[in-house]
């Protein structure tokens, strides 16, 4: 088990045949990842990188192929499109990589798929893998290894060198999840938490946040009552300066400026482990298994 | 990015919003000229993009285009939080009777634009959050909805607002909403709109900040900005795509990601150094980016030392490397570098770089640590 992809996913790229797009196809087969179709407007009929077949529409390329889960490529401009199109053809799962999406079009966006059944991960993010089934994103495969930590992350980068710290160890990893660092985004930490709390193969959870906004609070508080699994936190941005916007209109709606300090100290409340530092953090997973 | 004052308005204006008569000045004579067309008193106002323009005494009334000449010269050229004032705005003078805030923001937890309004106009709406919440109303727009009548009312009542006001407010709330949209912003506000002694509502004082990422469909608000509010270091980092910020460290500090960045930053300090900078070079960065990049951090004087660190993911660590050996063969550096690659091609990218004899560390933290002692004068 695991959580959101897996050996059964039958993965569908949309936007294939851009350079983005083929150079991480070709990552994602290598790493056995089954992608069973492309989708690029107007090139229908040809093929792609792993004689993947290319479909004009997601609509196409589902009834071809059965895909049940998106990934998308496309520039910025053009991924609401994409993501708009990939929940109205019924896909489960949709993970968009692009970064620079408008966040007015994302304002849009959620608005639509609160009327389906489309999970969207992302935007701007590195996508999702399930170490030796499923690579569905831009991170480095090789430094996974199959195990029982489950990572959810705003960050991308900074995933990665968790994952490699914990790998280092011998500690492996369930599922990683990349949320995505835009304002607005299809998944959050709360969604992620459930569902690593319900998998019986997630053991313990590493949660990587970032100032801004307030999903970490309300992640604090779903780990204090409903979250059984232990839980090892970290937020980068201890040491980042106030944002030089001219306000922080945004936040006060939110509810308080969202430092760092602030999210520590709810997620130390709510019986998480804090890391001060990201190599704490492997240190700290270590420590639960021993 | 952020827009000026009279771009703002502007922008207002052309959405239905009642905003003074006015022009923009970078001359005192030009002042004068804006004074004696609009014949009457006017307020002559600094176009900085920093708040407490008042205070800093960059807002003056001037009773006569001799005086708004006068006030025009003391205020152009002035410093103002580290900005010079190079244009002022010249408006006629509103007869105010009392003063409300309105502002649009995106609300990133109720995922929806909310619109808010306060009775506390001119102050600052920080301020009035922080002391005294309860005077400030919101509503949250749907997006397929848009901002509907009762919507506006709701606020217009929750203030307090007159009703012989009420129609007017509803049409300028809308007017703020579409502003908002057709300009993809990230904050709109009007503060204060204020009531006049004829009973009008005029939206004296504004400003609008625009959602970077949505520029491209917007050529002609891209075109208004104002290259003095950055530093140079700035504005070539946002030419080359790259997000730098200045610090007062002196570290400097290279990394991809903005997550990991501000991770990097955290773990120098967590071992007794002070960043330099942030500068996350994004996804993606080739080799003339990153010497881009290098160029920025070394161009600051307090930087004793550098670190980058790179995690490949779309970047790969090799072309991080090439980068980084073009970087130090056309500057003139001198300073010590600390260099951590790891994730795609890290192999290929540590060979490059013991090749031409760098020193490279594996974890983060013995990075930092390397770092922190080199910059302290220490052998690394």
């Amino acid at each position: 088990m695991s959580i959101l992809v897996n050996k059964d996913t039958r993965l569908l790229v949309q936007g294939i045949t851009g350079r983005e797009g083929a150079f991480h196809t070709q990552q994602m087969i290598e790493y056995g990842t089954n992608v069973v179709a492309g989708v690029t407007p107007g090139k229908g009929g040809e093929w792609a990188v792993g004689n993947t077949p290319v479909f004009d529409t997601v609509v196409d390329a589902v009834k071809a192929t059965e895909a049940n889960v998106s990934i998308i490529y496309v520039p910025a401009r053009f991924a609401p499109g994409a993501i708009i199109e990939a929940a109205d053809a019924g896909l489960d799962l949709v993970i968009c990589i692009t970064e620079g999406v408008p966040a007015l079009d994302m304002v849009e966006v959620r608005a639509f798929l609160d009327t389906t059944d489309t999970r969207l991960i992302g935007p701007n993010c590195p996508g999702i893998i399930t170490p030796e089934e499923a690579k569905v994103g831009i991170m480095p495969g090789h430094i996974h290894t199959k195990g029982h930590v489950g990572l959810v992350s705003r960050s991308g980068t900074l995933t990665y060198e968790v994952v490699y710290a914990l790998t280092s160890r011998g500690i492996g990893q369930s599922t990683a999840v990349g949320i995505g660092g835009d304002p607005i985004i299809g998944t959050t930490f709360l969604d992620v938490l459930q569902l690593f709390e319900d998998d019986p193969d997630t053991e313990q959870v590493v949660l990587i946040g970032e100032i801004g906004g307030t999903d970490e609070q309300k992640a604090a508080e779903f780990i204090a009552n409903r979250m059984s699994k232990p839980v090892t936190a970290f937020i980068a941005g201890q040491t980042a300066p106030p944002g030089r916007r001219m306000g922080h209109a945004g936040a006060i709606i939110s509810g308080g400026e969202c430092t760092a300090a602030e999210k520590m100290a709810a997620l130390k409340a709510a019986g998480a482990q804090v890391a001060r530092h990201p190599d704490e953090i492997a240190e700290m997973v270590a420590a639960n298994l021993s | 990015m952020n827009l000026h004052e009279y771009q703002s308005k502007r922008i207002f204006a052309k959405y239905g919003i009642p905003i003074p008569k006015g022009e923009v000045a970078a001359t005192p004579a030009q002042a004068r000229d804006i004074a004696v067309r609009l014949g009457g008193p006017v307020v002559v106002k600094s176009q900085v993009l920093v708040g407490g323009r008042g205070k800093a005494g960059g807002i003056k009334v001037a009773q006569t285009p001799d005086e708004a000449e006068a006030r025009a010269d003391e205020i152009l050229g002035m410093d103002i939080k580290g900005l010079t004032v190079k244009k002022v705005l010249v408006d006629e003078a509103a007869d105010i009777r009392s003063e409300i805030y309105l502002g649009a923001v995106l609300d990133r937890a109720r995922r929806r634009v909310v619109l808010m309004a306060s009775s506390e106009g001119g102050v600052e709406i920080e301020q009035v959050a922080a002391e005294t919440p309860e005077k400030i109303v919101t509503v949250a727009v749907h997006p397929f909805l848009g901002l509907r009548d009762y919507q506006a009312r709701f606020l217009a009542e929750g203030i307090g607002l007159p009703k012989e006001h009420t129609r007017q407010f509803i049409k300028i709330a809308k007017g703020l909403y579409e502003a908002y949209m057709g300009s993809d912003a990230s904050l709109a506000e009007i503060n204060p709109l204020v009531i006049t002694g004829d009973n009008q509502l005029l939206a004296v004082d504004g400003k609008i900040a625009l959602d970077d990422s949505a520029l491209f469909r917007h050529p002609d608000l891209a075109e208004m900005r104002d290259p003095d509010s950055e530093s140079p270091s700035e504005v070539v980092a946002r030419r080359h795509d790259l997000n730098y910020i200045q610090l007062d460290g002196e570290i400097g500090c290279m990394v991809n990601g903005a997550g990991l960045a501000m991770a990097t930053m955290d773990i120098v300090k967590f071992y007794g150094g002070d960043p330099a900078n942030f500068l996350d070079i994004g996804g993606g960065a080739q080799a003339d980016k990153v010497a881009t990049a290098l160029g920025i951090i070394l161009a600051d004087e307090q930087v004793k030392a550098v670190l980058i660190n790179i995690f490949g993911g779309i970047t790969r660590c090799d072309e991080v490397a090439k980068g980084v050996l073009t970087a130090i063969e056309s500057l003139d550096a001198d300073v010590p570098f600390v260099v951590r690659l790891a994730g795609t091609n890290e192999k290929e990218g540590r060979e490059i770089l013991a090749e031409a004899h760098f020193p490279t560390a594996t974890t983060l933290a013995e990075a930092a640590q390397l770092a922190v002692a080199a910059a302290k004068g220490e052998q690394a």
